[in-house]
C-alpha cells in the first residue's frame, strides 16, 4: 500500500483522471437518483392501459413455482393483494378479503411479501385464508417490480393482467364496492 | 412572528461573520505575523453567538408552541410534554440542521481555543477549511431550509411530531450523534490544513488523536442510543436491521476506527502518513454522504423529513465540491508530507494495524456497496432490489473470523519489532479457548461449521483480552475497548443464534406454553394520557420454578396525528429479554400477541457502554500513549 500510494508524476495525472471521471459518473447518477419518482408504481396514471409483469414466484403450500399469467387465466377477474404477517393493516383487511372470496368471477391472489414462512403460515390459520392462490416474494423483489411501495397494496386485474383498480394501503367498504362494481360491469 | 424574524436576521449575521473569519483568515495566510490576528478569533466568536441566537429562538418558538413559525406548526402540538417540545426541535429537516450548525460552530471555535501551541500556518488552514463548510451550511440553511418560515394566518393548533419520534432515547440520539459526525469536520479541515503546510507528523497526529477520540466515542453512542431505540420503541425485536440509515451511521465509524489506530501509528512511528490523510478525508465524506442519502428522501426511512429535490441536489453539489477540493489538495501537496521509508517488520504493531486497516476498508466497502449499489442499479436498469440482512452475514462473517484472530494477537503486538517467544502461557490460552469454545457449541447445540469456528475465534480473543489486563505496559483505555467490542459480538452472536419466538392470537384469560414457560392474558385496561389513550395488557409468565414475571405490553392511539402504536414490553434480566408485543384485530375479542426470548440482550447494550467508556477514559487520560 505504502508503494501504491507514493505516485511518481505520471502516474498521479492518470490517476486523477480516473478518480475524476468516477465522481463525475457518481455524481450524474446521484443526480438522476434524486430526480427520479421516489414512490416506485407502475404508470398507472399516466398510462391508462397498464398492465402488471408477469412473474415466477414460489407457492406458500407447494414447493413449485407458478406464473403468474397461468394462474390469472383460471378466473374473469384476480384480485392481487401484498401482505405480511408482521402487517397490522393486514390483519384488518383480511376480513373483507374473505368476503369478496365469495364472488365467482373473482379470485384472490396472496402474495406474501418478506416474510417468514413459519410466521405468514400461522397468519393464514388464525385469522382465515382469503387467498385462492399464496404465493411467496421472499425477498421482496417482484413486489417492487409490481409497483408496490409498501404492504398491504392491492390490484384489481383482468384475465390480460390489465390494472383495473390499485389500492394502496388496507381495503376498506368503500374499496369492495368500487370493486363490486367494476366485476359486475 | 417577529421572534422568527430575529432568528432569521441571527443566522444571516452569523453567515457575514463566518465571510469574514474566512477572508481574514486567507488574508492573515500572507502576512508573516508570528500570531493570528485578533480579529479571526472574535468573529468565529460572532459566529458561533448568532447560531446559539438563533438555536434558543427556534427552542423557545417550541416550547411556547409558536404556530406562526412554519416548522413549529408542522412538528410540534400544543399538548405535547415539554419534554418533546424541546425534542422536536431536531426531529425534523429545518431544526436538526441548526443543531448540525451549532456543532460545527461550536467545534471550529473550540478547535481555535485548543490549538494555540500548533504552528499558525496550520490553525489558518484548518480554519480556512473549515470555514468553507460552515459557509456551506449556512448557505444550505437559509436558502433552501429556513427554519424560521412563517406561516399568516397563524394555525391554531400544530402537526405534532410523529409518535414513534417520541421516545426518551431517540429524542437525545441526534445531539449525540451530530457531535461524532460533525467532529469529523474538524479532523478533515485539519488533515487538509496540515497537507498544505507540510505539518503531516507526530504534532499533529499527537493532537489530532483527541478530536477523533471524541467523534469516535460520541458516534459509537449516537449509534448506541439509534439501536436502543429500535428495540424498545420500534418493537420489531431487532437491534440491527442493515437499514441504509444505519449503515450511513455505520460507515465513518469504521473510517473513524481505522484512523484511531492509524494516528496512533503516525504518531509514535512517523508512519502511515498517507493512509492518515485519506482516512480523514474519507470519513468526512463519509459523513456529508450520510446527511446526503438521509436527507435527499434518496432512501425512504423515518430519518427522511422532506423530500425536497433542491435540498438534495445542493447538497450533492456540495459533497462533490469538497471532495474534489480534497483530491486536488492531496495530490499536489502529496510530495510536501513523503512517507518515511522506514522498513515495517512482520511482526510488530505497526504491521498489525495496516491489517487492521485492510479489514476495515473491506467492511467498509460491503457497507457502502449495499447500501449504494440498488440507488445505481435502479437509475441505470430501473431493476429493483433490497440489500437485506443475508448479504451482510455471507460477506461479513467470514472475514470475522481472521480479524478476530488478528485483533486478539494485535495488541501485545512491540512497535518497530516483536520478539517473538513460545510461552507456556500459549497453550493455556489454546486450551481455555478449546474448552469454553466446545462448552458453547454443546450448550447452543450448534452443528455450523462456519460458526463453529467464528465462536472459536471469538472466544479467544475474548479470553486474550481479558488476560491482557493482567499484563505489563497494558493501555486499560485500548484494551477496555477491545474488551467491550469482543463482548458485544459474543452477545451478538449468542443473542442471533439462539432466539425464539412464538405468535399467538388469544382472548384475555386464555393462555399458551413457550418451552418450558407458560404465558397468561389476565386483563386489559384503557388509560387516557396527554397526548393518546392506551390499552395495557397485563401478562404473567410462569416457569418451572413458578417465578412469576409480569409484563404489560401496551397499544398507544395517539391524538396528534392519529396513529397507533405497539409498544413493546420488555422484562430485561441478566442472561435474557422477555420481549411481548400486542396488537389489535380488528371487530375481534382477539388480540395478537408475539413473545420473543432473546438471550443476552442487555448484554449488547452493556458491551457497547463498555466500548464508549474506553472511548471516555482516553479522552480524559493524560497518559500519552493511551492508544
Amino acid at each position: 500500500m505504502e508503494e501504491l500510494l507514493q505516485f511518481s508524476a505520471k502516474k498521479k495525472i492518470t490517476f486523477s483522471f480516473l478518480i475524476f471521471a468516477f465522481l463525475i459518473f457518481c455524481f450524474l447518477i446521484l443526480n438522476k437518483a434524486l430526480n427520479e419518482d421516489k414512490i416506485y408504481s407502475p404508470k398507472l396514471e399516466k398510462n391508462k392501459n397498464s398492465y402488471l409483469p408477469d412473474f415466477n414466484l414460489p407457492q406458500l403450500f407447494s414447493p413449485d413455482q407458478v406464473l403468474l399469467s397461468e394462474i390469472v387465466k383460471q378466473k374473469d377477474f384476480s384480485l392481487v393483494n401484498i401482505w405480511a404477517s408482521w402487517c397490522i393493516p393486514c390483519r384488518e383487511e383480511n376480513d373483507l378479503l374473505k368476503s369478496l372470496s365469495n364472488i365467482n368471477s373473482l379470485q384472490n391472489i396472496g402474495i406474501n411479501y418478506k416474510d417468514k414462512k413459519k410466521n405468514s403460515i400461522k397468519f393464514l390459520q388464525d385469522y382465515g385464508n382469503p387467498f385462492n392462490h399464496n404465493l411467496v416474494d421472499y425477498n421482496g423483489t417482484e413486489s417492487i417490480n409490481l409497483g408496490a411501495y409498501g404492504v398491504p397494496e392491492t390490484f384489481l386485474i383482468n384475465k390480460n393482467r390489465k390494472i383495473l383498480l390499485k389500492i394502496i394501503g388496507p381495503i376498506n367498504n368503500n374499496h369492495i364496492k368500487q370493486i363490486t362494481k367494476i366485476i359486475n360491469g | 412572528m417577529i421572534i422568527s424574524n430575529i432568528g432569521f436576521s441571527s443566522l444571516f449575521l452569523g453567515l457575514i461573520s463566518s465571510l469574514v473569519v474566512f477572508s481574514c483568515s486567507v488574508a492573515n495566510v500572507k502576512k508573516n505575523s508570528l500570531s493570528l490576528s485578533k480579529i479571526i478569533y472574535q468573529f468565529l466568536t460572532t459566529q458561533f453567538f448568532f447560531v446559539i441566537i438563533g438555536f434558543f429562538i427556534l427552542l423557545y418558538s417550541f416550547i411556547i408552541s409558536d404556530f406562526s413559525n412554519e416548522t413549529v406548526y408542522n412538528n410540534s402540538h400544543s399538548t405535547k410534554p415539554i419534554f418533546y417540545k424541546i425534542t422536536g426541535l431536531w426531529g425534523n429537516h429545518e431544526g436538526s440542521l441548526l443543531l448540525w450548525l451549532l456543532v460545527l460552530t461550536s467545534f471550529v471555535l473550540f478547535f481555535f481555543i485548543d490549538s494555540k501551541n500548533e504552528p499558525k500556518k496550520f490553525r489558518l488552514y484548518t480554519i480556512i477549511f473549515h470555514q468553507i463548510i460552515v459557509i456551506g451550511f449556512f448557505i444550505f440553511i437559509l436558502k433552501t431550509s429556513n427554519p424560521f418560515d412563517t406561516l399568516y394566518p397563524i394555525p391554531q393548533e400544530g402537526l405534532g411530531l410523529n409518535p414513534i419520534l417520541q421516545d426518551p432515547a431517540l429524542a437525545i440520539h441526534p445531539p449525540i450523534l451530530y457531535v461524532g459526525y460533525v467532529g469529523t469536520s474538524i479532523i478533515f479541515a485539519s488533515a487538509l490544513g496540515a497537507m498544505v503546510t507540510g505539518y503531516v507528523n507526530k504534532f499533529w497526529a499527537k493532537n489530532l488523536k483527541k478530536w477523533i477520540l471524541i467523534s469516535w466515542t460520541f458516534l459509537t453512542g449516537g449509534i448506541l442510543l439509534g439501536s436502543i431505540w429500535a428495540y424498545y420503541e420500534l418493537g420489531w425485536g431487532g437491534f440491527w436491521f442493515w437499514d441504509p440509515v444505519e449503515n450511513i451511521s455505520l460507515m465513518p465509524w469504521l473510517s473513524l476506527t481505522a484512523l484511531l489506530h492509524c494516528v496512533s501509528t503516525l504518531e509514535k512511528r512517523d508512519l502511515l502518513k498517507n493512509w492518515s490523510i485519506i482516512l480523514s478525508i474519507v470519513t468526512f465524506m463519509l459523513s456529508v454522504t450520510g446527511t446526503f442519502l438521509v436527507r435527499s428522501g434518496i432512501l425512504n426511512s423515518v430519518h427522511t423529513f422532506a423530500n425536497d429535490p433542491t435540498r438534495g441536489i445542493y447538497i450533492l453539489i456540495f459533497l462533490f465540491v469538497l471532495i474534489f477540493i480534497s483530491f486536488v489538495i492531496f495530490f499536489i501537496f502529496e510530495s510536501k508530507n513523503l512517507e518515511n521509508k522506514k522498513e515495517i517488520f512482520f511482526l510488530s504493531k505497526e504491521t498489525s494495524v495496516l491489517i487492521n486497516n485492510w479489514f476495515m476498508m473491506y467492511f467498509l466497502s460491503v457497507v457502502l456497496i449495499g447500501t449504494v449499489y440498488p440507488i445505481f442499479l435502479d437509475v441505470i436498469t430501473s431493476e429493483k432490489i433490497s440489500v437485506g440482512p443475508p448479504f451482510y452475514n455471507k460477506l461479513l462473517i467470514p472475514f470475522l473470523i481472521p480479524f478476530f484472530l488478528f485483533m486478539s494477537v494485535g495488541p501485545s503486538m512491540s512497535w518497530i519489532k516483536t520478539n517473538f517467544r513460545f510461552k507456556i502461557a500459549f497453550i493455556y490460552y489454546f486450551l481455555t479457548t478449546f474448552t469454553a469454545t466446545i462448552l458453547t457449541i454443546y450448550y447452543l447445540s450448534e452443528k455450523d461449521l462456519l460458526l463453529i469456528i467464528l465462536i472459536f475465534s471469538l472466544v479467544f480473543l475474548f479470553i486474550k483480552t481479558v488476560t491482557n489486563f493482567f499484563e505489563k505496559n497494558t493501555n486499560y483505555a485500548q484494551n477496555l475497548s477491545h474488551l467491550g467490542f469482543a463482548m458485544l459480538m459474543l452477545s451478538i452472536l449468542f443473542n442471533s443464534i439462539s432466539s425464539t419466538e412464538i405468535i399467538k392470537n388469544i382472548k384475555v384469560g386464555e393462555s399458551f406454553n413457550s418451552k418450558n414457560e407458560r404465558i397468561t392474558f389476565k386483563k386489559i385496561i384503557t388509560e387516557e394520557e396527554k397526548n393518546y389513550s392506551s390499552i395495557i395488557g397485563f401478562f404473567e409468565i410462569k416457569n418451572d420454578e413458578n417465578k412469576t414475571i409480569k409484563l404489560n405490553p401496551e397499544i398507544r392511539i395517539y391524538n396528534q396525528p392519529v396513529i397507533a402504536t405497539s409498544e413493546a414490553a420488555i422484562k430485561t434480566t441478566f442472561f435474557k429479554d422477555r420481549f411481548i408485543t400486542i396488537n389489535l384485530i380488528k371487530d375481534e375479542q382477539l388480540f395478537n400477541v408475539r413473545y420473543q426470548n432473546k438471550p443476552f440482550m442487555i448484554w449488547i447494550w452493556i458491551s457497547t457502554m463498555v466500548i464508549i467508556f474506553g472511548g471516555t477514559i482516553a479522552i480524559f487520560s493524560k497518559k500519552k500513549n493511551y492508544i
